[in-house]
């Protein structure tokens, strides 16, 4: 009798954290909604900051998270993949991957701001790329690589090992094999794993501020040739992120709606860490289908 | 496993084809060479990472005559004093008690969650606990700060002695930031215990809370406790949402609720403000040194809890 | 709508600075005018080229709006303009990584001991007066402290708002990091020594989270530059003068300090053009009093690098 009292408490705390939890998330959601999406607009969304006037909006900021996005992607996914790869498939059992795994492990704990430091000295000053998009992209690829790595090997080895023997089998070198039969099967967990890493990128703020700028120069969104100085394509210009601008925001801003654009600023970046998850969910699944169905 | 199962089959392939397919030769060479590429630049990151740290933080122990005993056992943090001092202690002190302080709260909460998720109802657990979890994870560390600054802050200066800021406003905003690392860890772990192993519990005639508590934790442990580590680890290297609600002053408090500050809060504090070269500068270099070394502790750590799940 | 406004105003601006150019400095001014008169126009610019500023967050805002309204008149200038912090402006400007180095203080302060030959290189432009001024929560009863009160407190002799003539209540500081150009100024020239970090003591960098934390904490004080008071915070007399930008252009509140914009070597070019500007009536006049600086031509009265102030 007395066990099962207990397993009726027990049961009853676990059940209640978890609601516990559900309903901290649900506060801290609703917390930073209902407080930011009043200031949300279409001209908030579009428009440039200002330094003094209120009024002021987030648009180049916008563009210049997702661009970063995209430009760490760019530099990621290819080493990543490569990566992920060889510790698959490639690695023997010895020492050597051994001490690959252990870097892997090491390099996905580094703190932010140790990272953006080593960019600050490697490759703000000593390649000099200055404070710029393309500098950003690399210190965020420090992060993000150790993730890709872990993503496509857990990925490849999910691949039934009857797939890959069959390719094998069918005369195919172990890199045809790799490409053509592997890859595409482990495709839907290596996008998915790939956009929930991404969602952490577009929160970074400690490693950016050292790397990528806090300014946002004039940006001209006509004019698409990522060589001239004004282009919002151009990696070469210092760009400030979203993260990083309600860093600014909070800690310098003069603007008399400073706390309204944080506010606002943190329920848009909220909101696109939701369609970021909701997205790879619902990417992941959509793929899964297509290539389950073909076979 | 399966690897060295595979290979002998791959390597005849490979063999086969030496001659007849010298186009198949030259892709798998060319791949292989790609991957080698990829996973050398790894080496080389985590290696130049080091040693750009490293010569920077250790100029003021070599050339500039700060000792390591002051640097880890002093107390006074005066950097731009006449005779400056630079005792980290504090620093160490406030970065360990956050940490683990979170650790403290995000654990419990996070192994509740996991077997919350494996163990009672997966549905809800699938369906709407993993992706609020997921989505935590995906909260940028400056919106973190904000929050406790704008919330936990007053909410600790109402009912506590104090300010509100220090360890104790630290710790739990960086409790909700650690809560997804120690729960999907957990999750994996309970998710990859045979079933047979629980079935066999129930058919003794065990409660499910007697089979969690007696079977299912105990066989888990060490993986549990791998995601704690990690929790911790993220926690120690936080930076911007812990300088937020800390407090930052360089003592070691009496209190929980007393200012206190942490290696990463000091260093965000004042990069900014010194010129590199500088002492002061250099000081701070040290302390991101101290956070690179114990990111190489914790990972160790790591691999000792694994080693024993491993063996277990 | 509010294109066209913008339109005028640069019309407006361009105009007006083709007539103040032609007694001042003709190179830059009528570069201004003839490309900035309207868009359509072609654009035949004297001053063209890229360039960038970055250092003190506290002078950001100001040279950000300037170098928009220079870019403005200019379309073949592009300026960025990045924070940092002082220090790590000066650093950057001697490295030759930027052409304009911010700073909150002389170079000299900064750049000492080993570095002071760098310091020689660089060239000071004063462009602005920051003046700063003890902020207080409202409730605390005084609104008046003189220097000794000041020391007292911000030494840590004085703990409860009773003992300098107010109410019962414990003085909470709101501190600068030891690194920080404000505190600088603050202590030279209001304590006339320098503070200790006690104990107890919040130490934020930012003046956001300065006016934050004094506005909300019961019995804080701490001190922000002029641009950032508002009503949420009290602003205490010094020796019983209040801070306004009268009473520092007259001399009369004397915790003020230059704003700088350092280049290495003279200025040449876009980047002299530029400078050139910001002294120019367009931005003293404007945008560096809704900044809440004090411009320099008002300014009766010169401070050198040691502190000693003259009448002008």
């Amino acid at each position: 009798m007395k066990t099962k009292s207990v397993d009726r408490i027990m049961t009853g705390v676990i059940v209640g954290v978890g609601f516990l939890i559900i309903a901290l998330l649900a506060a801290l959601l609703g917390y930073l909604l209902i407080r930011g999406l009043g200031h949300v607009s279409w001209h908030f969304l579009t428009s440039p900051p200002e330094s003094i006037r209120a009024g002021g909006g987030i648009g180049p900021q916008l563009f210049n998270s997702l661009f970063l996005l995209v430009l760490t992607m760019i530099i990621t996914v290819p080493l990543g993949l490569g990566a992920g790869i060889y510790m698959s498939e490639y690695a023997k059992q010895n020492r050597l991957t051994a001490f690959i795994r252990l870097i892997v492990e090491v390099l996905s704990s580094f703190p932010s701001i140790v990272v953006g430091l080593f960019g600050l000295l490697v490759i703000v000053n000593r390649f000099g790329l200055g404070l710029s998009l393309m500098s950003g992209a690399l210190a965020l690829t420090v992060f993000n690589l150790p993730l890709m790595v872990r993503i496509t090997e857990q990925a490849l080895r999910a691949v039934p090992r009857e797939q890959k023997e069959a390719g094998l089998a069918l005369g195919l070198s172990r890199w045809r094999t790799i490409t053509t039969v592997m890859l595409p099967i482990s495709l839907p967990a290596i996008v998915t794993g790939t956009i929930l890493a991404a969602g952490r990128v577009f929160g970074e703020a400690a490693a950016l501020l050292f790397t990528a700028g806090m300014s946002s120069p004039r940006l001209d969104f006509t004019d698409w040739n990522p060589l001239h100085h004004t282009s919002p394509l151009n990696p070469f210009r210092p760009a400030e992120t979203l993260a990083v601008h309600i860093w600014k925001v909070n800690s310098e801003g003069l603007a008399p709606d400073a706390a309204q654009i944080a506010a606002g600023a943190s329920a848009v970046l909220i909101i696109t860490v939701l369609v970021f998850n909701l997205g790879a969910r619902w990417l992941g699944r959509v793929l899964y289908r297509k290539l389950t169905a073909g076979r | 496993m399966n690897l060295t199962q595979t290979r002998p089959a791959a390597d005849a392939v490979a063999k086969d084809g030496r001659g007849k397919f010298p186009k198949h030769k030259l892709e798998e060479l060319r791949g292989r060479g790609y991957v080698m590429f990829c996973v050398l630049l790894l080496i080389v990151i985590i290696f130049s990472i080091v040693y750009f740290i490293a010569s920077r933080g250790l100029t003021p122990f070599v050339s500039q005559g700060v000792s390591v005993g002051e640097m880890l056992g002093g107390l006074k943090w005066s950097p731009e004093a006449d005779t400056p001092r630079f005792g980290a202690l504090p620093f160490l002190f406030g970065s360990f008690a956050t940490s683990l302080l979170a650790a403290i709260i995000a654990a419990p909460l996070g192994i509740c969650a996991a077997i919350f998720m494996t163990e009672m109802m997966p549905k809800v657990g699938k369906n709407i606990l993993q992706p609020a979890i997921e989505l935590l994870a995906g909260v940028p560390s400056v919106v973190y700060g904000f929050v406790g600054l704008s919330v936990v802050v007053p909410f600790l200066r109402d009912v506590f002695p104090g300010q509100g800021v220090g360890i104790l406003a630290g710790g739990i905003v960086l409790s909700v930031m650690i809560l997804p690392t120690i729960t999907t860890v957990a999750t994996d772990a309970l998710r990859s215990l045979p079933a047979g192993l629980k079935e066999g519990s129930y058919a003794l005639g065990a409660t499910r809370w007697q089979t969690i508590s007696r079977l299912v934790i105990p066989t888990t442990l060490p993986s549990l406790m791998t995601g704690v580590v990690l929790g911790i680890a993220r926690a120690f290297g936080e930076a911007l949402a812990v300088q937020m609600v800390i407090g930052n002053a360089p003592h070691i408090p009496h209190s929980l609720t007393q200012s206190a500050a942490t290696l990463t809060s000091i260093i965000t504090l004042s990069m900014g403000n010194t010129t590199s070269g500088s002492l002061h500068n250099n000081a701070l270099w040290s302390l991101a040194l101290i956070l690179l070394i114990m990111t190489f502790l914790f990972v160790f750590v790591v691999r000792l809890l694994e080693r024993r799940v491993k063996h277990a | 709508m509010k294109k066209s406004l913008l339109v005028l105003t640069t019309l407006a601006l361009s105009i007006s600075l083709a007539a103040c150019g032609k007694n001042n400095n003709a190179n830059n001014a009528n570069a201004g005018a003839s490309s900035g008169a309207s868009s359509s126009a072609p654009a035949s610019a004297a001053v063209s080229g890229a360039f960038s500023a970055a250092g003190s967050t506290a002078l950001q805002p100001l040279v950000d709006q300037a170098s928009k309204k220079f870019m403005d008149l200019n379309k073949d200038v592009t300026i960025t303009v990045n924070g940092g912090g002082s220090g790590a402006g000066l650093s950057q400007v001697s490295e030759g990584t930027v052409q304009i180095g911010n700073s909150d203080v002389f170079a000299e302060e900064k750049l000492k001991d080993a570095d002071a030959d760098k310091a020689k290189e660089l060239v000071d432009h004063q462009v602005a007066v920051v003046s700063i001024a003890a902020v207080s929560n409202k409730d605390v009863g005084v609104d008046n402290l003189t220097k000794a009160q000041l020391v007292d407190i911000f030494t840590g002799k004085v703990t409860n708002w009773k003992d300098v003539g107010g109410k019962d209540q414990k003085i909470v500081l709101v501190n600068r990091p030891a690194s920080s150009g404000t505190r600088a100024t603050f202590e030279n020239f209001a304590l006339g020594a320098k503070s200790e970090d006690l104990p107890d003591s919040i130490t934020e960098d930012a003046s956001g989270t300065v006016r934050k934390l004094v506005s909300e904490t019961p019995g804080a004080i701490g001190y922000l530059a002029l641009s950032y008071l508002d009503d949420t915070i009290q602003a205490l007399k010094y020796e019983g003068v209040e801070p306004t930008a009268e009473n520092v252009a007259s001399g009369t509140y004397p915790v003020w300090a230059y704003e700088h914009m350092y280049t290495k070597g003279q200025p040449e070019g876009a980047v002299k053009a530029f400078l050139d500007y910001m002294l120019s009536d367009e931005i003293q006049n404007t945008d560096v009093k809704d900044l809440g600086y004090i411009p320099v031509s008002d300014m009766k009265v010169t401070r050198d690098v040691e502190g000693k102030v003259s009448n002008k």
